[in-house]
């Protein structure tokens, strides 16, 4: 049963369309909207879309990151550059309480995820009074993920009561929510990691030069390789810091990323190796792997 | 078991495939899409390693991998073994990008199947080959129909349990055929197969001798699921309105069916006007024509007022504009649907407020038979007459899912309460048209020298909300107001004489109340109107109807043990005695306002002292 046409949309254009479309529900609905900045290829692509969605009028809300102080240095040069070229205001977010406490990777392992990422997002969503907030996250990055609706409601608390979701039939979204409860959405949910790396090659989209393959300096820890981003990150006994050719397929903390061995050093590259590579994309991740729940128990608790 | 999965697709110019899996978990379900992802390589060695670990600690497989425990996402689900909502899945083939939803096959399934279809093309429904079609086989394939779906993969599963059997088999597909002759789908092909070992899903089998088919997914691979939206009249429903600078001027939205070319004429909807599309922004950029499926920003010749909720159109096969239609419900909340009770009703993009003005009928899932009904429990299907505030744009379901569709929210919990597909216009609609008149409510409150305003008394029967409405009626009267006291007794003895005191009734008594009210504020009167009005949701529905400060909700907050006590017509006695039913604050709730415009504790205070208060708040309110 050949076609008797080919597609005139691809499943690109079906993702790039429905993204788009979500975003300018976001901007009718909701009276104070803000985007989650975390800098890495995910958010790249999410404001390559945002810029569409609204072309030519400006996006209408402004970008949030949560500072944990412990990003790679490159990506923050990355991240200053953002306002300028997109038109759009950055807000930087860090739990003060948290940095005077010196809460670090090192010494406080799951608490520092909850301080300085959960309960400093809380922190600064409460604090602008941000309505709805945008992120994005997909559902082929972990099983809770995939249970997750677009428009995801949270309590007051920022909880997520996986039970009790509001049903998301055809393309129609409820934006109506009780007076103390918050809404995430997730415009990139249907989209998977590569769906994104073959978006960022079409449309050649910037990313941050981490995600190239180069050599850079890393020490082997908990079977990662850990890059020694600045003078912080405290060496164990045994431990040495090498030079290896090494890229990132997430971006971070750079004391909780793990870093692959790759000599992808352009998109190209980087797609074909993703396309052969036999490793989830959050194995990188030191925060995911404490529990077999710890994605779920993390967003009950108001994580992103 | 080694990991030996084939290498993930590279295209990017893949089209899509949406589908539903039908079938619970002991059907195989959750192991055939396990079994889809691992043979095209989506699930990398971590994950299988977490999966062999939860095999031993979850698993119903022994020594096989357990796949289902790769689906159940959340914590409660791996530790009961039970699918709780709707989950979606992600595989790509050489030529396709797949996106599954996964719906559960017995808790809440007409929810999470209805969420799963509606945004489906294909659905595959699980057999067991042992089993045969079971009752839960043909409610999944109507609900499939029901929502419009046109291809069917019936999937003959666990075919190594009988012996790979061809006539058990065939009779399977027989009865397949035989029940589903009625539900409209275009294609239904059939494979046996074992998604436990394999057979006949990415591979040929051998212990299937006598099929001679393809794979399941190479026919998933190559059939032609596109209800060629493209071919359908222009639907473009409008999201914004695009307006950076005074040199631009367009509309963004999403193109729902149909192409678009530059220098086409359209219809906008609403204001039944034609104008030329002058501009056609895609995500590319600038183009000269679109197509379905495509969030675009189009720029009109003509300056013409067109806002979020209409719908630019084709002019020759212009959509129904209309405020009464008929269309199926399916009903989501545990709290049953009532005829006249009103909810906010939300297409693709425009929303207004809706009352069902009669279930038709209920439609049983089992069988497809129709049956008389009063009220729709959650889970069911019901054919509905529905009126909306405002007109609304829409199209038949099964003309256009895209315009032919809305959900209802509960205006108190904000809850998706049902699904809607719409069938057609009511007649009413199009044959009473809205009278304009050259005298108006303005000319009326001028004559009369007062700002009409409605105040609404609400609380428990014998609360005192007559007393203090009839004294504030004598005062008002006095100072030279026009007025017009409407009490909920005395409605009974008239105009609604028909009702009862059920549920149902209740809400009608309120919204036929309210709109006499609504009248008589239109005549230029200041409206008492005096009902217990229990529930919330009745009451944002009589205020919905009035314009911004013309209408108070008055809380005339009475104990119930004092009004028990005070028991002016003997009502609590006999609720109490067992000999009415439904008596409100008996053994039928009182909602207390949450937000009253004005809050009289009418236990403390004589009904004169409450009078005062009243009158100086409408003072205060420039009302006076």
């Amino acid at each position: 049963m050949p076609r008797k046409t080919p597609p005139k949309l691809t499943h690109l254009d079906f993702l790039e369309s429905e993204t788009i479309h979500i975003f300018r529900e976001v901007a009718a609905n909701f009276v104070n909207p803000v985007m989650l900045y975390s800098i890495g290829k995910d958010s790249s692509v999410l404001l390559h879309l945002a810029k569409k969605a609204f072309y030519p009028a400006k996006i209408p809300f402004p970008l949030l990151h949560i500072d944990t102080t412990w990003k790679f240095r490159e990506m923050i040069i990355f991240r200053d550059k953002i306002p300028e070229k997109y038109d759009i205001e950055m807000l930087v977010y860090t739990n003060k309480d948290g940095t005077s406490k010196n809460i670090n990777p090192f010494d406080h392992g799951s608490k520092y995820t909850y301080v300085m990422k959960t309960q400093a997002l809380r922190q600064a969503l409460d604090k602008n009074k941000f309505d709805a907030a945008i992120g994005g996250a997909r559902r082929d990055e972990e099983k809770s993920r995939a249970k997750e609706r677009i428009f995801s409601y949270r309590n007051k608390q920022h909880g997520w009561d996986p039970k009790n979701q509001k049903p998301e039939i055809w393309s129609i979204y409820n934006t109506h929510m009780q007076e103390n409860e918050s809404v995430r959405i997730f415009p990139l949910s249907n989209w998977t990691e590569n769906d994104i790396w073959q978006y960022i090659l079409r449309e050649n989209i910037e990313i941050v030069p981490l995600y190239y393959a180069k050599e850079r300096p890393i020490v082997a820890r908990d079977d990662m390789m850990i890059m020694q981003d600045d003078d912080r990150l405290p060496l164990k006994k045994n431990e040495e810091v090498e030079m290896k050719s090494i890229r990132f397929r997430t971006l971070g903390c750079y004391p909780l990323t793990g870093a692959v061995e790759s000599t992808a050093d352009t998109i190209e590259k980087i797609v074909e190796e993703i396309l052969k590579v036999k490793i989830s994309e959050r194995q990188g991740r030191l925060i995911d792997n404490n529990e077999k729940d710890s994605m779920e128990k993390k967003k009950r608790e108001g994580y992103f | 078991m080694a990991n030996t999965a084939l290498p993930r697709a590279k295209k990017d110019n893949k089209s899509l495939l949406r589908f539903i899996t039908c079938g619970s978990v002991d059907d195989g379900k959750s192991t055939l899409i396990g079994r889809l992802l691992y043979e095209t390589g989506q699930i990398y060695d971590d994950q299988f390693k977490t999966l062999q670990e939860e095999t031993n600690k979850y698993g119903t497989t022994g020594k096989d991998i357990d796949f289902a425990l790769l689906l159940d996402g959340l914590q409660s689900e791996r530790e009961q073994g039970i699918t709780i909502d709707v989950a979606y899945r992600y595989f790509s083939s050489e030529k396709r990008k797949y996106i599954i939803a996964d719906t559960p096959g017995h808790e809440q399934y007409t929810r999470n199947m209805v969420t799963g279809a509606s945004t489906a093309n294909l659905a595959v429904v699980l057999i067991d080959a042992r089993k045969g079609i079971l009752d839960q086989t043909k409610r999944h394939s109507f609900i499939s129909s029901l929502l419009g779906i046109k291809h069917i993969v019936l999937a003959v599963n666990k075919i190594d349990l009988i012996d790979y059997d061809k006539k058990i088999f065939d009779n399977i597909v027989k009865d397949f055929q035989n029940f589903s002759q009625d539900l409209n789908f275009e294609t239904i092909k059939t494979f046996p197969i074992s998604a436990r070992y394999g057979d006949n899903i990415t591979g040929l089998s051998k212990n299937v001798s006598w099929y001679e088919g393809s794979t399941m997914l190479e026919y998933l691979d190559n059939i032609d699921v596109d209800s060629d939206m493209e071919a359908q009249p222009l639907r473009f429903p409008v999201q914004a309105g695009v307006r950076p600078n005074h040199d631009f001027r367009g509309i963004s939205g999403t193109l729902a069916s149909g192409k678009l070319n530059i220098n086409d004429t359209a219809l906008i909807a609403k204001s039944n006007q034609k104008t030329k599309i002058n501009r056609i922004i895609s995500p590319n950029g600038e183009t000269k024509k679109a197509v379905a499926g495509q969030a675009l920003t189009l720029c009109l010749e003509d300056e013409i007022d067109i806002s979020r909720g209409d719908i630019l159109a084709c002019s020759k096969f212009p959509p129904s504009i209309a405020d009464q239609f008929r269309a199926k419900l399916i009903w989501f909340n545990d709290a049953p649907m009532i005829p006249g009770r009103s909810y906010i009703l939300r297409t693709m993009t425009d929303e207004t407020n809706a009352t069902i003005t009669k279930l038709q009928c209920q439609i049983d899932i089992n069988d497809f038979s129709r049956k008389a009904a009063k009220e729709l429990e959650i889970n069911c299907i019901g054919v509905c007459n529905f009126s909306t505030q405002d007109k609304i744009v829409f199209d038949a379901y099964s003309d256009n899912k895209a315009t032919g569709s809305f959900i209802l929210i509960d205006r108190m919990t904000n809850d998706t309460v049902g699904a809607g597909l719409i069938e057609y216009p009511l007649w009413r609609s199009q044959n009473v048209q809205w009278q304009s008149l050259d005298i108006d409510k303005q000319a009326r409150s001028i004559q009369k020298q007062q700002t009409p305003f409605v105040l609404w008394f609400t609380g428990l029967s014998g609360a005192g909300k007559s007393t203090v409405a009839n004294l504030l009626e004598k005062k008002l009267n006095s100072i030279g107001k026009h007025t017009y006291l409407l009490d909920g007794d005395n409605v009974r003895h008239g105009l609604n004489r028909d009702l009862g005191f059920t549920e149902g009734d209740r809400v009608e008594n309120i919204r036929r109340v309210s709109e006499v009210g609504k009248l008589m504020a239109d005549a230029g009167l200041i409206v008492l109107i005096s009902l217990i009005s229990p529930f919330r949701s009745e009451r944002e529905m009589a205020k919905s109807i009035f314009g911004e400060n013309e209408f108070l909700e008055v809380f005339v907050d009475t104990p119930i043990e004092v009004c028990a006590k005070r028991d002016p017509k003997g009502l609590y006695k006999k609720a109490m005695d067992g000999e009415i039913k439904n008596f409100t604050g008996i053994d039928s709730p009182y909602e207390n306002p949450e937000n009253p415009d004005i809050h009289l504790a009418a236990s403390e205070n004589t009904p004169e002292d409450l009078v005062t208060k009243v009158e100086a708040d409408l003072r205060k309110r420039k009302l006076l």
